[in-house]
């Protein structure tokens, strides 16, 4: 047992400056496209068609992208030699959902420091999973910013969903939300739970979690790296500003601040 | 392992299968093989159907890979039955003739070698209304109870795009809290878990604090992916391959593409072959850490959980340098990889997976030496030698109960027949054995990583754009878990007719139970950790 203990003290800190400090160790995200500026109305439509889920939109001035339905496929990036969109090395993804901005008012005031949280697997594909899972890891350590999972709904202030809602999870899912106290949140992670990612809508799965619970926080992604899913947890407690579903060509100056 | 051969191992070679076959069937089987002789065709009469398999299985020890069902366009029906054995034996493709319009077949499982066909069996009755004469259990499977009855989704008239009304799941159902009272009741476990955990359900038998029994029910994640893979282009199709089981999204992606590019003639380049060994290595390796790490969390040990996780990070980081997805999400390409690595990610990867490896052999010293966590795991969860072969389980599973089974063996692809490396396999089929495996897994796949890296040759990371052909193949790689077998049949315009995709979760789960047995209520975490398998892959 004392090789255990001597163990974990050589091992030192390990966690993530986040979110006290941005967190830019190479690897922890691995970024996502965002609205790109083009010259020609013919670069906006090649984006567009090498996009397979319709994320990128035609914009004035260049194209947009929707983070609900974009799957890190990296082709609007690698596919074409002559354009690409741009790609930005962030995580801080979390958004409020479209029809939860106002319940988002009293967010701060519904909890004290510490949440509890329940999470359902509604047909994930096990890496949105193991994205949440590594929160517990002591590089994220959930716990120091007072965070944990709780063995039964009737405890949990937080509902974390992912997947797109396979049709045999339609029913534990609603269960769980309604066995929950009020006041309580749904954050929906990935894009399967957001627009039903590249499965939904299907004979079999849904077109998002919102069909079946009130949905309050999204964190787009094809898995959110962990630091998104974090930053979604902080935004539930207002520690953290939202980001934007989606992303829209902006003027040149503003672009630049980045 | 094996069992006394009745036949000379030569007499299966490729050269030889099909005039074995004629001399033992006298003609009443037409054996084929194909150009390259590596595909033998054995079309016989439904009613011989249980006899030729029975044959392959128990006299000539192949194993069952995979059952695929095809519905032809005039109404009839196109089984086949996939066996392999390598590495000089060709795969066997046993095709009954069926009158058009049955849809009545002798059912295999029970009668050939064990159930391995069960499972497949059942799925086939579920989702496209075969019946399957003689099979000992059909009838609710992939489909639960809410979906009406003769709900067929694999049929070609069933629209998958259609939202479809479903009847109300029983509303007896509540999430579950765990209680342990004395007496014996049976304890319903899931579908939705108290920590970070996929979902199925368990009944566990239980009397007193000992389970007896477990009856797992699966599919609670059905995505029907073969079905809405239909119709769609290859891209497309390729976003599925990789994300119905995103932690072991690379190896099935590999196994898709493998299929398209049989089907098509592409010729991968040399550099995209062994870079492709590097990331479906790499992915075996963080998939191994993460199932130590359940193992360890399972056991409650929390300083091995940690260090185990804190492996599981660095090389989900360490991914996302190299292919700039921590999951490998979008490397892949039909013709090689999308993405080149350069030579200094190369070297930067050669050394940083060599230290991971130095921690991960250190962690597996440690808990060698934790008596506590060693009791947890030594004779729990066992699944022994003949179950394993009756079951037809495979991968590090199969591999800890004495069965040396691997395709990156057997049927090399991508760079594997350049390197050397070893198997491990173990012999008791407990919980320790499947860590140990896991352990050496993980060190061998470090190894060939270093090694491919050091022969890496020059060259384009992919072929030219692949010209569509129509034909089918399959595509078989050794995931992580296991055997994985992707069969596809293309239209000429590059849009799939039919996918069907056996995970190596779908074969091992089926297995699950043989380890579920008599055992101790707080074990059952760690036996579950212990098989490191996936609803999603099984699921589908
Ligand atoms: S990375 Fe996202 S936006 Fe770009 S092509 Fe893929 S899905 Fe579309
Ligand atoms: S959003 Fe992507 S990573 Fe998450 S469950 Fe869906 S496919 Fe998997």
């Amino acid at each position: 047992m004392t090789n255990w203990v001597f163990k974990g003290l050589r091992t030192g800190i390990k966690t993530t400056a986040y979110p006290v400090r941005q967190d830019d160790t190479p690897g922890v995200s691995p970024g996502r496209p965002r609205a790109t500026l083009l010259d020609s109305a013919a670069e906006v439509e090649r984006l567009v068609e090498l996009c397979p889920t319709q994320a990128i939109e035609r914009q004035d001035g260049g194209a947009a992208i929707d983070y609900g339905r974009c799957v890190h496929c990296f082709r609007c990036w690698r596919d074409a030699d002559d354009v690409s969109a741009d790609w930005e090395r962030s995580y801080e993804w979390a958004a409020y959902s479209a029809d939860s901005a106002a319940a988002a008012q009293d967010l701060e005031k519904a909890f004290g420091r510490s949440l509890h949280i329940r999470f359902v697997d509604a047909g994930a594909c096990g890496a949105c999973m193991s994205e949440a899972r590594q929160l517990n890891n002591p590089y994220y350590n959930m716990h120091r910013l007072g965070f944990c999972t709780t063995p039964t709904p009737r405890n949990a202030d937080i509902l974390l969903v992912a997947g797109p809602v396979s049709d045999a999870m339609r029913f534990p899912l609603r269960k769980t939300y309604e066995a929950m106290p009020k006041p309580k949140r749904v954050v929906a992670i990935g894009a399967c739970a957001i627009s039903g990612g590249v499965f939904g809508p299907s004979f079999a799965a849904s077109a998002s979690a919102a069909e079946t619970i009130p949905v309050d926080v999204i964190v787009p992604g094809c898995p959110p790296p962990p630091l998104a899913i974090l930053h979604a947890l902080l935004l539930v407690v207002k520690r953290k500003p939202p980001s934007d579903r989606i992303s829209l060509p902006i003027d040149p100056t503003e672009d630049a601040k980045e | 392992m094996e069992m006394l051969k009745p036949v000379a191992e030569d007499a299966l070679t490729s050269a030889n299968f099909a005039a074995l076959c004629n001399n033992v069937w006298q003609g009443r089987v037409a054996a084929a093989l194909d150009q390259r002789g590596r595909i033998c065709r054995l079309n016989c009469w439904r009613d011989q159907l249980v006899e030729v398999c029975q044959w392959l299985s128990r006299d000539l020890d192949f194993a069952f890979a995979t059952l695929i069902v095809e519905e032809l366009p005039d109404n009839g029906w196109s089984l086949l039955y996939i066996f392999y054995k390598g590495p000089n034996s060709p795969w066997v493709y046993v095709e009954p003739k069926l009158d058009a319009l049955t849809t009545a077949v002798p059912s295999i499982s029970g009668l050939v070698h064990g159930p391995s066909a069960d499972w497949h069996e059942r799925e086939a009755e579920d989702l496209f209304g075969l019946k399957f004469e003689g099979h000992p259990r059909l009838g609710e499977f992939i489909l639960h109870e809410d979906w009406p009855e003769g709900t067929n989704p694999m049929r070609h008239d069933f629209d998958a795009h259609e939202r479809f009304e479903h009847r109300e799941a029983d509303p007896k159902w509540e999430p579950p809290t765990i209680v342990v009272a004395p007496g014996a009741f049976a304890m319903p476990v899931g579908p939705v878990f108290s920590d970070f955990a996929e979902s199925a359900h368990f009944l566990l038998e239980t009397v007193g604090e000992d389970v007896i029994h477990t009856i797992p029910r699966f599919f609670y994640k059905y995505r029907g992916v073969e079905k809405i893979a239909e119709g769609q282009n290859v891209g497309r199709v390729l976003l599925l391959a990789e994300r119905f089981s995103g932690t072991a999204a690379f190896a099935h992606g590999l196994a898709f593409c493998q299929a398209i590019e049989a089907i098509c003639g592409t010729k991968v380049p040399a550099r995209a072959q062994a870079l492709r060994t590097v990331l479906a290595e790499l992915e075996r390796f963080r998939h191994h850490a993460a199932v130590i790490t359940g193992i360890c969390n399972s056991t409650a040990l929390a300083v091995a959980t940690s260090q185990a996780a804190l492996i599981e990070e660095d090389l989900l980081r360490l991914s996302c340098k190299v292919a700039e997805h921590r999951y490998l999400f979008g490397a892949l390409k039909p013709g090689g990889l999308a993405l080149d690595i350069q030579d200094e990610t190369c070297s930067d990867l050669s050394v940083t997976v060599g230290a991971i490896v130095g921690r991960l052999h250190e962690l597996h010293g440690m808990l060698r030496y934790s008596s506590s966590f060693l009791d947890r795991l030594e004779e729990v969860g066992g699944v022994s030698n003949e179950q394993a072969l009756s079951y037809g389980l495979v991968g590090p599973v199969a591999r800890a109960s004495g069965i040396a089974r691997d395709l990156r063996r057997l049927f090399p692809y991508a760079a594997y027949d350049a390197v050397g490396f070893t198997v491990p396999v173990e012999q008791e089929g407990d919980g320790y054995s499947r860590l140990r495996i896991f352990f050496q897994e993980a060190e061998q796949a470090a190894m060939i990583i270093r090694h491919v890296l050091q022969i890496l040759p020059d060259g384009p990371a992919c072929a030219d754009p692949v010209d569509w052909c129509a034909g089918a193949a399959l595509g078989a790689v050794e995931a992580p878990a296991g055997a994985a077998f992707h069969w596809v049949r293309l239209s000429g315009d590059g849009t799939v007719a039919r996918y069907r995709i056996t995970p190596p979760s779908f074969t091992n789960w089926h297995g699950f139970h043989l380890a579920a047995e008599n055992f101790a209520f707080q074990d059952f975490p760690i036996i579950l950790a212990s098989f490191g398998l996936s609803n999603a892959e099984c699921d589908r």
